[in-house]
Parts: C-alpha cells; structure tokens; sequence
C-alpha cells in the first residue's frame, strides 16, 4: 500500500513537472538541412515548427522525443535519395508535412517516415506522397498513425513498397488513412493487438490490407477497393473484421479477403460488392461469418474443404454469379439462417424460414471448380438447365453443404 | 431478282408471325432492361432470350414459309430466271424481314434504354444467328421434299445447337481435362454459332472476368480483336455455308 502510494505521488509530480517544463518551441525556415540542424540544437521534449516551404532533405534522423509539426504547406522532398525520416524516439510526433520522393532501392526499404524500435509515436495529418514505402514501423507499439494520405504511383510489385508497413509491433492504431497506388495498402507482419479503422485502401497493386502472422487484431470500417485483391489474412489468429467494405475488387484473380491458414476470425456485418471472389477460404479453421450483404460478386465465397468448424449465418447473398463452391464434398462448416436470392423453396407455415433446404453450390459450379475450362460454357442453356436438376435431386454437388433453415426475406443488416 | 426480294420482303413484313414476334421480343427486351437498373444484368438476360429463341424461330419459320411458297418458287422457276438467283432472292426476302424484325424488337428498346458497345453486339450477333439458322432452314428446304419431314429436321438442328453440341463438349471437357485443351476448345467452339455468339457477347460484359479465371485462354484470346474478328468470320462462314450447299443442290435438283 505505501508502495502504491509513493508511485501515485511521484506520477503526479512528473505529470506536473512535465507540464511546468514544456520544451522551448523552434521555428525552421527553408534552407539547407535546416530541419535537421533544428532537430540538433533541439532537445527532449521540444517543438519544431516547420514553416511554409520546400526542404530538400533525407536521412532525418529524429533521436529525441519532439513535436514536429508544419505550419502552412510545408514539403519535405528526399529527390529520390533515400529514407526521409527516420524516428526511433519514443513519444515523437510528426504532423502536417507532406513529405514525398523517397529513394527507390532493392537493398533497402525506403520509408518516408520510418518508426523504429519506439512506442508511443504518432504519425499524423500528413501527406505522403509517391514513395516507395509511406510509413514503416519497425518494430514499435502503441503507435498512431491517422489521417494521412499516402499515395503512390507504383508500376509493378518488384519496385514498388507498402502504404503502411509494420514489421513487429503491438497496440498500434491505424485510422483514418487513405491509401493508394502502393504494393499493399498496409502490411502487417508479426503485429499484436492492434486496431485498423475507417482506412480507404484502393488502386493498390496487391492488397488493401494484408496480414502475415499478426494476432488479435481488429479491422473494422475500411474500405477497399479496385485492389489487387481487397485483404489478405494469413497465418494469423483471432482476427476480427467488421464493418469493412470490399468492393471491384475485379480482375483475373481478384479477391474481396482472402484467408489461409487462419483460425478464430470474426467476419461480421462487411459489405462484399462486386468481387471477383468475395471470400477465399483456405485453411480456415472457427471462423464466424455472420450478417455480411455479397451482392454481384463473381463468387460470393469460395471455401476450400480445408476449412473446417466455421459458421455462416444470417448473411445476404444477392446477385452472385455463384454463391458457393467448394472443391471437395466434405462439409464441415455450418450455413444457416441466410438469404439466398436463388432459393425458390416455399414457405407453408409463414414463418419466414423455407420449408426446404437450399443448396448453395450449384452443379455447375463443382463442374468449373474441377475443370476450370468448363467455364466457356458459362450462361449456356445447357447449364442451366443440369442447375435445374440437379438442385431437385442432388447427386453430384455436395448434398451435406446446405442451409436448412434459408430465411425468405432479405436480412436488414 | 430485285423485284423477287421485293416480294418476298413485303409479303413477310405483313405477315401476323413476324409481328407478334417482333411484338414479343420488344416486350421482352423493354421489361428486362426496364425493371433492372443494371443494365449489365439486363444484358445478360436478354442473350439468353436470344441464343434460345431466335435460333429456333429462325428456322422453323424460315422452313415452314419455304416449303409454303414451294408453288410461288416453282411457278417462278417457269420464267427465265435461274435457279440460284431465285432461291438467293427467296433467302435474302426472308432474312432480312425477320433481321428487321430482330432489329426492331430487340435493337430499338437497347439503344433507348441501354447504348453502348455491349448492347451493339447482341444485336449484330443476334442478326447474325438469324442469317445463320435462316440459311439452315433453306438447305433443309433444298434437302427434303416432305414439309413434315424438313420441320423435323429444322427442330432437331436447332437442339442440336441449343443443348446437344454443349453437351458434347461438356464431355469432352470432362473426359480430357487432364491435357491442355484450350485452344482445341475454342477451336471445337468455332462449329457451333450459338456457342460463339455467346462467348462474343458475355466478353463485351464485365462477366468475363469469370471467363478468364483460371488464366484461360478464352478472354485472352477470343477477347481480342483478333479474336473478335475470328469469331465474326466463322459466324459469316456459317451463313455462307448453307447457302452455298444448298445452292448447290438447288441447281441438280429434280423438281
């Protein structure tokens, strides 16, 4: 109790202290290496502001803990050099700048801001402009990056980096950023805990969002579209995707999310709209999948047979080419309560449930999943016809892969 | 040879089938493209409204007026005219009413309701297909002396297209989908008008994508304008075709 109490006390007075000894605050004006000779003659817990200007610098490295902020329209250009800042102090904020050209290498990944081996930084209200990589944490936590804008204008994978790159990190917060023309929008690997919110994520060449062994995280209210594919969720554990919307994510082999090798992931109330495939799945093990809308996608969902002890419930499936296939006739997911526009079972005893079961995965849909050249005859009458059939006496689709309690009316959600 | 068509033409344009199949396909194309906003799906329908009806209205109607004016051709064939230019002059009368009457039913509503370059190729491969069946139909006529009999055979040609072809290849696919087919496919898809006409349209739609898939061939290659002039000219080859033979034996042909 008495050790409680001395730590008590002694917060407070650095909390007072810290608010007495407010840092001096520097004023930069263009110049040569004028930011960095402010961050050097700065020390802890001073605030360096940038005036209206262009700064031609690279290699910024930010030692010490300081508030840098631009005032005006401020644009640190690094001429293709190199890195532009690097901040490994922690509690370091960076804001308001528009900082772009960083150099293109194979050696390095080159950041416009690079967060390195530091906690409690924020990245904000920044424009970061054609470069390779935007921001890269490098093993941080409890970051913040917030509304920037991060834009590039990348040609193909091998040249080109990440929107927001994370590399080791925990409790981190990605919000309100709007990400474009970058390999990913934003790359997480090996990160914990951490929320990604109300991001737009589109024209990048591979993912909007992607995940390589990162757990416990939240994803909720982004948007992604026109992405290589929308996200991707990988090796990773107990991730929670909520809110989002996945939208043309169109092409040869465009996906809306794609998961492998994933386990304990909630997919709840996400909006797929015209992917070429609206979920991937492969490998994924307890996934809920409840009160999501897929509407004119190519595929609304395509589940492995890997995949195993996931739930699909009270979702909407409105317009989809194919609503599901699967490439195996072992089902060991659960589909119920869900809105199928192609259900024409009936109802007798009103009680909204079909009285019937609907199969989702049509006959054609098995046949391309086995042979892919089988899709030239797609729209055929012939086709439609096997459909037909089929659907009244199933002998070749999976017949244990069926939601038995379709509801009749589309779901509000 | 003129005034033959002429007939021909005027005499069908007043006939009650045609307008009540134009009727027909106007009211179809205008609920469809009506009641969705999305024209694409639209689209999509009204294909499969034509690939299934114009085909074998094209050819049962094209037989059955053929082997009607039977009495018409032979009194003509009594006048100096040759034999080739008035079964051309009967073809050309009677495809180009039930083209217009395509035209009118399904092209009219499209270019109101949705113009663009999708809506372009239905209607000319929709044209197409009726050339092509109306041309089946006069082999068929040259071929066989009894109505009922040419019926039969007009009725089981265009299952054959519809259903039977699809079904054939389908096997095909299956049995030998372990090599690398694709070009065999599209080529084996090259003999079956209603398969091109198909694929010609669903790759001007944004479906296609589902086409090309797997990385196959089919929207790489048929997707093309090579491959989009490919297909037109096996289309034009299947009107010409027919006409030719049926010319042909037209000319030997023991009245």
């Amino acid at each position: 109790m008495p050790i409680t109490g001395t730590k008590i006390l002694f917060a407070f007075t650095a909390l007072f202290l810290s608010c007495v000894c407010m840092g001096k605050t520097i004023r930069v004006r263009p110049g040569n290496n004028a930011i960095k000779s402010a961050i050097a003659s700065a020390t802890h817990g001073d605030t360096i502001i940038i005036s209206e200007g262009t700064y031609y610098e690279h290699d910024v490295h930010v030692t010490k803990k300081l508030f840098i902020a631009g005032e005006g329209n401020v644009v640190v250009d690094g001429q293709r050099k190199s890195e532009i800042f690097v901040l490994v102090a922690n509690g370091t904020v960076l804001q308001g700048l528009t900082i772009q050209n960083t150099g293109i290498s194979s050696m390095q990944d080159m950041a416009a801001v690079r967060i390195q081996n530091a906690q409690y930084v924020t990245v904000r209200n920044n424009k970061i402009l054609d470069n390779t990589y935007g921001v890269y944490v490098q093993n941080g936590s409890n970051c913040l990056v917030k509304d920037n804008i991060i834009r590039s204008g990348a040609v193909s994978e091998q040249n080109s980096g990440n929107g927001v790159h994370v590399w080791r990190g925990e409790h981190l917060r990605i919000e309100g950023n709007r990400i474009a023309g970058h390999r990913d929008g934003i790359y997480l690997e090996f990160v914990i805990n951490s929320t990604i919110h109300r991001n737009i994520s589109e024209k990048n060449l591979r993912y909007g969002l992607h995940f390589m062994f990162s757990h416990d995280d939240i994803y909720s209210k982004n948007v992604f579209t026109r992405n290589g594919s929308g996200v991707a969720v990988m090796f990773s554990n107990r991730v929670t995707m909520t809110g989002n919307v996945f939208k043309n994510n169109w092409g040869d082999a465009a996906y809306g999310l794609l998961l492998k090798e994933i386990t304990d992931g909630t997919i709840e109330g996400n909006l797929f709209e015209r992917n070429t495939v609206g979920v991937y799945m492969e490998g994924a093990t307890r996934i809920h999948t409840s009160k999501n809308t897929f509407q004119n996608n190519g595929w609304a969902m395509r589940i492995q047979a890997s995949s195993s002890n996931g739930s699909f419930t009270e979702n909407n499936f409105i317009s989809n080419s194919f609503d599901v296939a699967t490439n195996g006739t072992m089902v060991m997911n659960v589909f119920k309560n869900n809105y199928w526009d192609k259900y024409d079972g009936y109802d007798l005893d009103k009680d909204m449930i079909g009285d019937i079961p609907y199969y989702p995965v049509s006959l054609y849909a098995v046949v391309t999943e086995k042979v892919p050249t089988a899709m030239i005859l797609y729209r055929s009458f012939l086709t439609d016809i096997l459909d037909k059939v089929e659907k009244v006496m199933p002998s070749i689709i999976p017949d244990q892969l069926k939601d038995d309690n379709p509801v009749m009316k589309k779901l509000r959600l | 040879m003129k005034t033959i068509v002429k007939y021909v033409f005027l005499d069908l344009i007043r006939n009650k089938t045609i307008l009540v199949y134009t009727v027909i396909l106007a009211a179809l194309s205008i609920s469809v493209l009506g009641f969705d906003s999305n024209t694409s799906k639209g689209l999509l329908s009204l294909m499969n409204i034509s690939l299934l009806f114009v085909p074998i209205i094209s050819i049962l109607f094209a037989t059955i007026y053929f082997f009607n004016s039977i009495e018409f051709i032979e009194l003509l064939l009594a006048q100096p005219i040759k034999r080739q230019k008035v079964l051309l002059a009967e073809y050309i009368g009677l495809a180009s009413s039930l083209s217009l009457a395509y035209m009118v039913g399904i092209g009219v509503p499209l270019v109101v309701l949705a113009p663009g370059a999708a809506s372009f190729m239905l209607v000319s491969t929709g044209v197409l297909l009726t050339l092509i069946f109306s041309s089946f139909a006069m082999l068929i006529f040259v071929l066989f002396k009894d109505k009922t009999k040419g019926i039969g055979a007009a009725i089981i040609l265009s299952l054959f297209f519809t259903i039977l072809f699809d079904g054939l290849l389908m096997v095909f696919i299956y049995s030998f989908s372990d090599y690398p087919i694709d070009e065999v496919v599209v080529g084996i898809l090259s003999f079956n008008p209603i398969d091109l006409a198909r694929v010609l349209m669903l790759l001007k739609l944004d479906v296609a994508v589902l086409m090309g898939y797997s990385g196959a061939l089919f929207k790489k290659f048929l997707g093309s304008s090579a491959g989009t002039i490919y297909s037109f000219s096996f289309l034009l080859f299947w009107v010409v075709l027919p006409l030719l033979l049926s010319v042909r034996v037209f000319k030997r042909k023991d009245l």
